[in-house]
């Protein structure tokens, strides 16, 4: 059955991607989104019988290298946290497949858009079945060439080809972490497998590694590497700087890659390898202090960013930052927990946007939106039940995962110290904003007046409006009119499952992944150290800190209420109060230009200075070209080619001997 | 053994029959053009058919030379002996898979003296298979010697436009090493009274003696494979050279440089290789780092892709002296890897290059919309440049990588820095190449892959990928002789140790 749920995957991208042209784009989207619904169904399947029924199983399917003492497999490891995210990856998979349908129909590049899906999913089930570091680094790395290629689908936009790039790179920068600590944990272990690692890791707590320069406690160094990785993929503070670019991809490559799935990938990682980091408390601290970080900083720019997608983009940013703070105080079930509420509802607010964006026809500016919930109320539903799961209001899934987050973090602060404060205060200010742009945003797009195409003067016509979404329209050369129109059921399915999700999952899974059938539902997925006793804790924290996640959701919401339905004129002074504050955060803190100055003018001045100067002026100049360029000379004088290289033979010889000659004497001598 | 030849002799012959039929053609230009394209063809498949049956009969589990065969030559000292084991057996193997697809991409590119040209990639083919099958050392020398003449001339007289200019500086560099290599052979014949490679490598040479003539050994490894500072000479060569030549350069000549090391330095002078290690690993992360930089600013899609060999020779000389069973398997992988993917890039530029006539990345853009096909096959190498898991870039950098780490993991930690910038010049070139809109007028025109050219590239896709799945059946290969190498090479470094503890 596991190679079924991983495989299938795998056999549709070939299909797709291979015989796409003979099948055609029907027949692509039929045979892929077919296979994901099976592997979907079988996902379900297995989650409950690991979840609640046996324990861990291990598929041995080949070697993929051996060498020495390293030896890996490809191998598949099912316990309880991988069929989490098998349900939470093929779910979410199979829906954005068949939303694709109607929101891709009219791309000319189906067989390849799917392919590209497909392949997705496989290399992103790889990573979470994985049963060794290297297995997970090929899915890691396979997630982010699907990545790659998905967000520069539309390779003719430079914008796109220029989001794409930046994704990969940023990635490997994390992923220069992930390899480095990689082989510190072979160095340590002796091996990669996580079977023969965990038991171990005990025996190393007071091992250290001379690691550039200085000593380090092994466990912390091995940890911080691999969170390196994490962070990269995750898109946390410091490395986040592609996932608001990312955008530029298709909005259903958006809802499945860039919020549900391949980011949460770093979540993932730091569970798996909970049994290395709980031995590690500064590495923890590291975490906590990131994600708190990433979640406050993600939800200041979101504050004042216009394109739809980029605001939950920075709220999904902003939410991995609440996940790694789970994880670092050791609330591993929380994190993972909220990892999979907000697969359901962050799924189900991008393909909100996108049935928004492909009923304004490509728009995607809120600025131009408005008053849309009378043309699409199905999707306003939708988009109400996601915003409400991702503020956390009591009931639905976000309340219960997002608050334990918070909760957990104020009960660690007896032994946590500083960092749990510091993640407590920037968590409840996060939240208060959470609340605040995800409410901006569904005022903004779904209530007030419609500041779109023609109805502002109740007429339509393409002349008197030079709306790019206009342009766009005829350009796609649509007949009908341009009043936004509701989704196809293709597209709508999808959103009213996931609400469904985004509605239930919090409350039906709450109690096996952190409530008291959390032993009994992770087994021996999650690790725990012996003093690790959050769980008990953030159940005895006082009433005002269970409370504050709910006072600061609705300040959010009705400060927002306050701007954007009862005064609209409020935003515009509030910018032109504090136009530094408003630059600041519309440009991203501006860390694109710096990161532009920091590295990557450098490393293009460095390179052509290596090149000219060092290659040309200095090795080629004091080498080959004087000696090269007086052989030359002779040539053309000699003009026969024979000649010259007889002459040129034993010149270079002549000079070898010599040389040798004299450094023998010399270093005799 | 047919006449008392084994099969060895076999894959250094077959190619000279054809050559020397090619050579005694008569008639029309045209015919004879036709004659030597296809009689080529067939001694390189030839060739690799027999390779493969070679194949068959191949240990890989045995540490030992294999296949030997001893025939009398220039004296008893000196003598014609041949034979293969684990390090050099993939490479005969690849050396003799790479050429027909060279005859292929060369036949209607090369129009001028296509007679001589097919003589003289024939002729390389002998004198490459040579130098691994060689088990003498003035057998080996003379093959690694010789090699360059070919080279010499394909890239001097088929060359681009500064063919002249490349091929001296080419020739220039290499031979400055191989006059250094000589000496070196001549001492150690001196010393150890034989030039027979499984009793030199059983040979304790006196510690002084081996610094030199690592040093010496070194210069010309060193120029071959190339390692910075001495990388200047191959954007040049390639750039210049046909793509054919492009191909072989990239995918075998380099390689005798690190095969050189494995063969020669590591195990004939195992001391010296211990001292001189740190000085190895300084040059190699500076490769690395340095040609990986350069690379990213090139305009010229060749040279860009020449510097990229030079960014993974270094992972390839890391590797090596790491002496870590990872470090030397994976740098002995990244070599037949490396071999299949910068040949299968310099065929893809030489694709575009018969099409476009330039090579300038600034003329293309957007050609994906016209080439999809191409466009997938060259995202396949790009990725395996940038050594994707699953690809067999992969596996060769990152045992390197772990090797080095347990070597010293400074070296590692710069070295794998490397793959941060490999992303960024692969994926920038392709992009400039391939994607955003087809506007340029002249490639308005450019057609897809022929059929010529996908039976070309198809065969290297499927190999990269199921070599990154499946590495084992040729690190496999390099198992048995890593694991004897590091045994004797522990033991020598111990024998030394007592014995200047008994001199003190």
């Amino acid at each position: 059955m596991y190679h079924a749920i991983v495989f299938l995957p795998l056999i549709g991208f070939l299909i797709a991607g291979l015989f796409g042209r003979l099948i055609g784009a029907r027949g692509s989207e039929i045979v892929t989104t077919s296979l994901l619904v099976v592997s979907a169904v079988l996902s379900w399947i297995a989650f409950f019988q690991v979840g609640f029924g046996h324990g861990t199983t291990r598929v041995q399917i080949a070697t993929w290298m051996a060498s020495g003492d390293l030896r890996v497999d490809w191998a598949f490891r099912v316990d309880t946290l991988t069929a989490v995210m098998l349900v939470v990856v093929n779910t979410v998979s199979c829906l954005v497949h068949l939303y694709s349908i109607g929101y891709m129909h009219e791309d000319a590049h189906r067989p390849r858009f799917f392919a590209y899906l497909s392949l997705f999913t496989f290399a992103m089930l790889m990573l979470v079945t994985a049963d060794n570091l290297v297995q997970m680094f090929f899915g890691w790395e396979g997630v982010g060439l699907a990545s790659y290629l998905l967000i520069g689908f539309w390779y003719q936009k430079p914008s796109a080809n220029a989001a794409a790039m930046k994704a990969f790179i940023v990635n490997r920068v994390g992923d220069f972490g992930f390899a480095l600590g990689i082989f510190l944990v072979f160095v340590l272990f002796g091996s990669v497998g996580f079977d023969a690692i965990f038991p171990r890791v005990a025996d190393l707590t007071n091992q250290s590694f001379h690691f550039l320069g200085r000593d380090w406690h092994a466990l912390t160094l091995a940890s911080l590497l691999l969170f390196m990785g994490a962070m990269g993929k995750s898109a946390q503070f410091l490395l986040h700087t592609w996932l608001p670019d990312a955008m530029e991809g298709p909005t259903p490559v958006s809802a499945l890659i860039h919020a549900a799935t391949m980011v949460t990938a770093g979540v993932f990682m730091v569970a798996r390898l909970s049994p290395i980091f709980e031995y590690a408390p500064v590495a923890l601290t590291v975490v906590v202090v990131i994600g708190a970080t990433t979640a406050f900083f993600a939800a200041t720019v979101g504050l004042v960013q216009n394109d739809i997608k980029r605001v939950i983009a920075y709220s999904t940013c902003s939410q991995l930052g609440y996940m790694f703070v789970a994880l670092g105080v050791g609330n591993y079930g929380a994190g993972i927990f909220h990892l999979f509420t907000h697969a359901f509802f962050k799924a189900l607010l991008f393909l909100g946007a996108g049935s928004v964006i492909h009923a304004m026809h490509h728009e995607q500016d809120m600025r131009n939106m408005g008053g849309l919930r009378k043309h699409i109320p199905l999707t306003a539903a939708a988009m109400t039940i996601g915003t409400l799961a991702l503020t956390g209001f009591p009931g639905f899934a976000g309340y219960f995962s997002k608050d334990a987050i918070i909760e957990s973090a104020y009960a660690s602060v007896a032994h946590g110290g500083f960092a749990s404060s510091y993640a407590f205060v920037l968590l409840v200010a996060a939240a208060c904003m959470t609340s605040f742009y995800s409410w901006r945003l569904y005022f903004m797009t779904f209530e007030g007046k419609p500041r779109w195409g023609a109805d502002a003067h109740a007429a339509h016509g393409h002349d008197a409006h030079g709306h790019d979404d206009h342009a766009h329209d005829d350009h796609h050369g649509h007949g009908h009119d341009h009043t936004p129109h509701e989704s196809p059921w293709v597209m709508l399915i999808p959103l009213a499952v996931l609400s469904l999700g985004a509605l239930a999952a919090g409350f039906v899974f709450k109690d096996a992944f952190i409530g008291h059938d959390f032993e009994h539902f992770w087994k021996s997925a999650l690790f725990m150290g012996k003093d690790n006793h959050i769980l008990h804790a953030m159940h005895e924290v006082p009433g005002w800190v269970v409370a504050s996640p709910f006072v600061a959701m609705v300040l959010g919401f009705l400060f927002a209420f306050y701007c954007y339905v009862l005064r609209p004129d409020v935003p515009g002074k509030l910018v032109a109060a504090n136009p530094a504050l408003y630059k600041f955060l519309l440009n991203k803190w501006y860390f694109d230009e710096l990161y532009d100055f920091l590295f990557v003018k450098p490393a293009m001045w460095l390179g052509k200075f290596l090149w000219k100067k060092g290659d040309g002026f200095v090795i080629d100049g004091m080498g080959p070209d004087g000696v090269s360029a007086r052989v030359v000379d002779v040539t053309n004088r000699v003009v026969r080619l024979q000649t010259g290289y007889v002459y040129h033979y034993a010149f270079a010889m002549l000079i070898g001997v010599a040389g040798f000659v004299t450094w023998y004497l010399v270093a005799r001598g | 053994m047919m006449f008392g030849f084994g099969i060895l002799t076999g894959l250094l012959v077959l190619p000279l029959v054809g050559a020397a039929f090619i050579l005694a053609q008569r008639g029309d230009e045209a015919s004879v053009d036709s004659n030597a394209r296809y009689a080529a063809l067939a001694a390189t498949i030839a060739t690799f058919v027999l390779a493969l049956v070679a194949w068959g009969r191949f240990e890989p589990g045995n540490a030992g030379f294999q296949m030997v065969e001893t025939h009398g030559w220039v004296s008893d000292a000196i003598k014609f002996k041949l034979g293969v084991d684990g390090f050099s057996f993939p490479f005969v193997v690849l050396t003799a898979f790479l050429m027909p697809f060279c005859i292929l991409a060369s036949w209607t590119s090369v129009t001028k003296r296509v007679r001589e040209y097919m003589v003289a990639f024939l002729i390389l083919e002998t004198l490459m298979i040579g130098v691994f099958v060689a088990l003498d050392l003035v057998l080996f020398y003379l093959f690694f010697e010789a090699g360059l003449i070919p080279m010499f001339l394909i890239i001097g007289i088929w060359g681009g436009k500064r063919r002249v200019y490349a091929s001296y500086k080419f020739f220039l560099y290499t031979l400055l090493g191989s006059v250094l290599l000589l000496l070196a052979l001549m001492a150690m014949y001196w010393n150890a009274g034989t030039t027979d490679i499984p009793t030199l490598l059983a040979h304790q040479f006196p510690v002084g003696m081996q610094t030199w003539l690592w040093l010496a050994f070194f210069a010309s490894f060193a120029v071959k494979m190339p390692m910075w500072p001495v990388h200047t000479w191959l954007p040049d060569a390639h750039v210049e050279a046909p793509t054919a030549g492009s191909v072989i350069l990239a995918a075998i000549l380099l390689k005798m440089g690190g095969y050189g090391f494995i063969r020669f330095s590591i195990p004939m002078f195992p001391e010296a290789s211990q001292y001189f290690a740190p000085f190895v690993f300084a040059l190699s992360v500076i490769a690395i780092v340095y040609t990986s930089l350069v690379a990213l600013m090139q305009e010229d899609i060749k040279k860009l892709i020449a510097y990229s060999s030079v960014a993974h020779m270094g992972f390839v000389t890391m590797g090596l002296f790491t002496l870590t069973a990872q470090g030397i398997q994976g740098a002995m992988f990244q070599m037949v890897s490396h071999g299949l993917v910068s040949g299968a890039l310099f065929l893809c530029v030489g694709v575009v290059y018969d099409r476009m006539h330039t090579r300038e990345i600034a003329a293309y853009g957007g050609l994906v919309n016209r080439m999809p096909i191409y466009a997938v096959i060259f995202m396949v190498f790009t990725m395996a440049n940038v050594g994707l898991p699953g690809t067999a870039g992969f596996v060769g950098e990152f045992l390197t990588l772990l090797g080095a780490f347990k070597a010293n993991p400074w070296v590692a930690f710069i070295a794998t820095s490397g793959v941060i910038l490999s992303a960024a010049y692969a994926l920038w070139l392709y992009r400039r190449v391939m994607f955003g809109e087809l506007v340029k007028p002249e490639l308005k025109g450019i057609m897809d892959l022929n059929n010529r050219e996908i039976v070309i590239l198809v065969p290297l896709v499927l190999l990269t990928v199921w070599y990154g799945i499946r590495p084992g059946t040729i690190l496999d290969a390099f198992a048995a002789p890593t694991e004897a190498l590091i045994k004797n090479y522990q033991a020598a470094l111990t024998a030394a140790k007592t014995a200047m503890l008994v001199v003190q």
